[in-house]
């Protein structure tokens, strides 16, 4: 029990990343219907920014609070990441907005290397060790002493995330220019006949995305404790598959699909070994039973294929519910 | 409304290819301030593609626009609607999961008087009570004719000077037609300059102060609208009578 209370914890922290992220990648299909595929490398933008102001900070000795310098890094590299996906947008995509749909579907990729390559540039090849300046404190959620724990970082990463997910809810029901972009959503001649400036209202889907996408920056570095070029590369595609697995231009389908995936992962990395304990079979080898009393936990898969189970998971919906748990409508826009 | 007075609208030799065909020739059309003025020809004459060429939803191939005594030629939609210029489109164009507050919200997406555009809204709900009792539903979920009323508070939500009606009765039931011609006369007579495009002849003849005659992307007739009606040519191509 405290395995998967343990696992559900990881799930859950894990799952908010992807959320915010998907978030990014379904707001902008639902606009354009583009899959960004440089989302994920906006979001290494933005660890590597925070990293780097983080670096600076504590380099230079300033007396700030841990958390302030956390959220100054973030601060900053939340407009450095807003102009990221602006410039995406204006540079790239925008003369491209009435090409053949493949079109900018392999831009979006080209600026994926471009991205990775200018991070490559500015923060070498090497994983860049996350300063973990905020000291982590463990909170025991059972009375056993082994048991399932929580730290004061997942709860900040879940916690930020609820509240930029309301956020954003907010945003897109409540105000003006969250009506104007759905309604370009839905029909872009239309809503410039509205008066709306429907350039105006894709840019600003564009920064909103990658400003969420700064902060899940933080939030990863600052859970794995490292940062990368390349770590954009598989978060992205994890998010895409929780935005395709909610689905795609679903907003409550993304954060859904973000959180499934990340407690299917975690359940899948906490459980597969005991699945695939070959010890079980002992009885049909004598040769296995002789290594299982060396190793008892010898399986055939181990935590290391936690990434096996988002692309898994990708498959079956893409097979069995293309159009995502609550997406409809797939069929009009294929 | 003196003839000699500055026109609203003008349009000056304008032609629009529309798919690799030139289905509008250089036509001239004028509309004065505070007229109803019909655009009426067959299905393919190229009434839709003057009105997009107008609202810079195509481009025109040659000739000007000029709007307000400016030359608006190629400006974009939603720069005309802030002066003043604003279409229904074909098929009223709904923001189907939108509901109907939010699709009037957007039509007065241009304005920030929030108090004199909650007014409005509620003109539109004297004008459309059916709106009002379904304000929180989805656009998606009316009917034909409820969302062509949608469409038209939409549109008055900006406050429009100039209308632009694309086959407003389209699709609707005769019932509706009737409600449809009804509202466009009232908005009419508030004073809102409209260019309607028809297949029903007969009635935009009737509700018109002037008609022009489209055929095959040009302009073969116009005139006062009573005219028009009393027109052989016009009688037995437009309003089904033998000659």
């Amino acid at each position: 029990m405290d395995t998967f209370i343990q696992q559900l914890v990881n799930g859950v922290t894990l799952g908010s990343v992807y959320a915010i992220v998907a978030l990014g990648y379904t707001m902008v299909y639902g606009i354009i219907q583009l899959i960004n595929f440089a989302h994920g490398d906006v979001v290494m933008i933005g660890a590597m920014v925070a990293y780097s102001v983080i670096a600076v900070l504590v380099g230079a000795h300033v007396s700030l609070p841990p958390l302030a310098i956390v959220v100054i890094a973030t601060l900053f590299a939340i407009p450095v990441c807003m102009a990221v996906g602006y410039a995406l947008e204006r540079v790239a995509y925008r003369p491209l907005r009435n090409a053949p749909r493949l079109a900018p579907l392999i831009t979006a990729i080209g600026l994926s290397i471009v991205l990775e390559n200018i991070a490559l540039i500015i923060w070498g090849r090497a994983p860049l060790p996350y300063p973990q300046i905020i000291e982590t404190v463990t909170y025991r959620l059972t009375s056993h002493p082994d048991g399932a724990t929580i730290t004061n970082v997942q709860v900040a990463i879940i916690g930020i995330s609820i509240v930029m997910m309301a956020g954003l809810l907010v945003l897109i029901y409540r105000t003006k220019i969250g009506v104007a972009m759905r309604a370009t959503a839905q029909n872009a001649q239309v809503a410039g006949l509205m008066g709306i400036d429907v350039n105006r209202v894709i840019s600003i889907t564009f920064i909103i995305g990658s400003g969420l996408a700064a902060v899940a920056g933080v939030m990863d570095g600052s859970y794995y404790g490292v940062a990368h070029y390349q770590m954009g590369f598989i978060l992205g595609l994890k998010a895409f598959t929780a935005a395709v697995l909610g689905g795609i231009g679903n907003l409550g389908g993304a954060m859904l699909g973000g959180l499934l995936l990340g407690v299917i992962e975690s359940l899948g990395a906490g459980y597969v070994g005991e699945f695939t304990n070959l010890c079980h079979l002992s009885g049909w080898s004598h040769a296995l039973a002789l290594r299982c009393v060396s190793d008892p936990h010898l399986a055939l898969f181990g935590s290391n294929y936690q990434d096996v189970f988002a692309f898994v998971v990708l498959i079956l919906v893409l097979v069995f519910r293309p159009s995502g748990l609550l997406g409809e409508r797939v069929s009009d826009r294929a | 409304m003196s003839a000699d007075e500055a026109p609203l609208l003008a349009l000056e030799r304008v032609a629009v290819s529309y798919g690799g065909i030139q289905a509008v020739k250089g036509i001239d059309v004028v509309v004065r301030k505070g007229e109803l003025v019909c655009l009426i020809g067959a299905n393919g004459a190229g009434k839709t593609t003057t009105l997009k060429g107008i609202c810079g939803l195509l481009p025109l191939k040659s000739g000007h626009v000029r709007y307000d005594g400016r030359d608006v030629t190629g400006m974009r939609s939603f720069r005309l609607v802030r002066r003043g210029l604003v279409m229904v489109p074909e098929g009223r164009g709904m923001f189907g999961a939108l509901t109907i507050e939010e699709n009037l919200a957007m039509g007065a997406y241009i304005r920030d008087d929030r108090a004199a555009i909650r007014d409005d809204v509620e003109r539109v709900f004297t004008l459309f009570p059916r709106l009002k009792e379904r304000r929180r539903q989805t656009a998606g979920t009316l009917s034909g004719g409820e969302q062509q009323m949608l469409a038209m508070g939409r549109a008055l939500m900006s406050r429009p000077r100039l209308l632009l009606l694309d086959e407003p009765s389209m699709g609707l039931a005769p019932l509706m037609v009737h409600k449809v011609f009804e509202t466009i006369i009232a908005v009419s007579g508030e004073g809102v300059t409209i260019l309607l495009i028809e297949q029903n002849a007969k009635l935009a003849l009737e509700v018109s102060h002037r008609g022009y005659v489209m055929e095959s992307g040009e302009i073969t007739l116009d005139g006062e609208a009573a005219a028009l009606l009393h027109n052989p040519k016009v009688r037995s191509a437009y309003l089904g009578e033998a000659l």
